[in-house]
């Protein structure tokens, strides 16, 4: 079966370069300090920040920094057939990229002696959770108000029957030829994550790069709509002062 | 005095450009390259030469002098420890309340506060090595005897005060209620019943809607209907 049809459309009737419809919300969780919630395509992920916090135990803790823990989680029922709830190891490794994703955005030496938990919890998955996820955590972490440099944003590039695509689904991340996600903070211009499955000429890489930064453009400004829309309201700036 | 309109104010997200070039940094503002960038979503303020950001959201973060409520959790021998609703722990020393001479042997800890106590207390040192440290010395400092006592988001409690106090005020004199309101987001409420449901009523409605700008208005509206 082939992913492009003789029109160039996909699969799910996308052109090559269009995203999957995403929708954004910030605040979601009552209870935790910061939490967001992202659909991208078939993806259904729940992302909630707590902290900065005590760390328990004690010895993890660092005197000069904050310590950052991410936990990327299946649900038992996000896939086709029942997943086991216990970490796998896709799981932890993916939990590990997604912190060194989004480690490099956050001033973590203002919370010396503390941690911030990420926890994000894949309620049905699709291809690009990693992504999807990267997106969420950062809303959700300044949603919690801890200091950052840059928001971060992923979006995956990838190529199947020969052209290149931009945000694969499963079944293009499956059957396609290479899969490609990227996380990048938009104001500093810099990639936090870069990952590769699958194989890509040089000049195809730079192309697919140069995808997956437009596309990572377009989420920051969906990502920018989701704060405006949860804390400033449709309103203008308050004219009272404040304090 | 500053004059309200030579402020300028924005809505802004961790990584937003404020200023670039020589301008001073305020709270929650980091210098990138030639940069002055938000590390927070809030307003940025733009005052003279200076930028700073003011958060819309977060938890309470201990600074020197400000004045926080805390609960008791724990003693030792030598110190209190006090819940100030942040990631740090306060520390209130036994030899700040029992003086210099101070001996576990002679006075017992529980004599002044114990576990459940709630405090008024000022945060003195803080370095971010150590745990922050109080003291109950002090006019209003102390042990709280009696009122109501809300928590509200500490990002909140600046829109609470309002300028110079003004909406404080304005809840105390409609309500005949004395507010007093810690930076950590306790606020002790002291008067009569009915005075104290209506001000507790006026504070959520302020924490629900901080970023109106017509918030003054929808307070008093709220209080004339209610008094």
């Amino acid at each position: 079966m082939s992913l492009i049809d003789e029109i160039g459309k996909r699969v799910d009737g996308r052109a090559l370069d269009e995203l999957r419809p995403v929708r954004l919300e910030v605040g979601i969780l009552p209870n935790a300090d910061g939490s967001a919630y992202i659909e991208m395509g078939k993806n259904k992920i729940m992302a909630a920040v707590y902290g900065p916090r005590q760390v328990h135990p004690r010895h993890i803790s660092q005197s000069e920094n904050a310590i950052l823990r991410v936990r990327y989680h299946m649900s038992p029922f996000s896939t086709d057939t029942r997943k086991n709830p216990a970490p796998s190891r896709r799981e932890i490794e993916i939990s590990k990229v997604i912190k060194e994703a989004l480690q490099p955005a956050l001033l973590l030496e203002d919370y010396p002696r503390t941690a911030i938990d990420v926890y994000l919890e894949v309620l049905q998955s699709d291809g690009g959770s990693r992504c999807a996820c990267i997106t969420a955590a950062s809303l959700a972490l300044a949603d919690a108000g801890i200091n950052m440099s840059d928001m971060v944003v992923a979006c995956a590039a990838g190529k199947a029957d020969g052209k290149l695509i931009l945000d694969l689904s499963d079944q293009e991340d499956k059957e396609g030829q290479a899969d490609m996600p990227v996380a990048w903070m938009p104001n500093l211009d810099q990639i936090t994550l870069l990952q590769l499955d699958g194989k890509l000429t040089q000049q195809e890489f730079a192309q697919a790069l140069n995808l997956a930064l437009s596309g990572c453009s377009k989420l920051y400004e969906m990502q920018k709509d989701a704060l405006r829309k949860r804390y400033f309201g449709a309103s203008e700036a308050t004219s009272e002062a404040i304090e | 005095v500053i004059p309200l309109s030579s402020v300028k104010r924005r809505y802004v997200i961790p990584g937003d450009t404020l200023a670039r070039g020589n301008m001073r940094m305020g709270n929650n503002v980091i210098r990138i390259g030639d940069r002055l960038v938000s590390t927070r979503v809030g307003m940025s303020e733009m005052i003279r030469d200076t930028v700073r950001v003011v958060p819309l959201t977060g938890s309470y973060f201990p600074r020197v002098d400000d004045v926080v409520m805390g609960v008791v959790t724990d003693y030792s021998a030598f110190a209190w420890e006090v819940d100030i609703n942040s990631c740090f722990t306060g520390i209130l020393p036994a030899q700040s309340v029992f003086g210099k001479d101070y001996s576990p042997s002679e006075q017992a800890l529980t004599s002044a506060y114990s576990i459940g106590d709630i405090l008024m207390a000022q945060i003195i040192a803080f370095d971010r090595t150590r745990d922050p440290l109080l003291s109950t010395s002090g006019p209003g400092l102390g042990k709280i005897l009696k009122g109501e006592i809300v928590k509200i988001a500490p990002s909140r409690v600046p829109r609470l005060i309002g300028k110079k106090g003004s909406m404080t005020n304005i809840i105390e004199s409609s309500t005949k209620c004395k507010l007093t309101v810690a930076q950590n987001g306790m606020v002790l409420i002291r008067g009569t019943d009915e005075g104290v449901a209506l001000a507790i009523k006026a504070i959520r409605l302020i924490e629900k809607e901080a970023h109106m700008a017509d918030l003054t208005e929808r307070i008093q509206a709220l209080l004339g209907r209610g008094s």
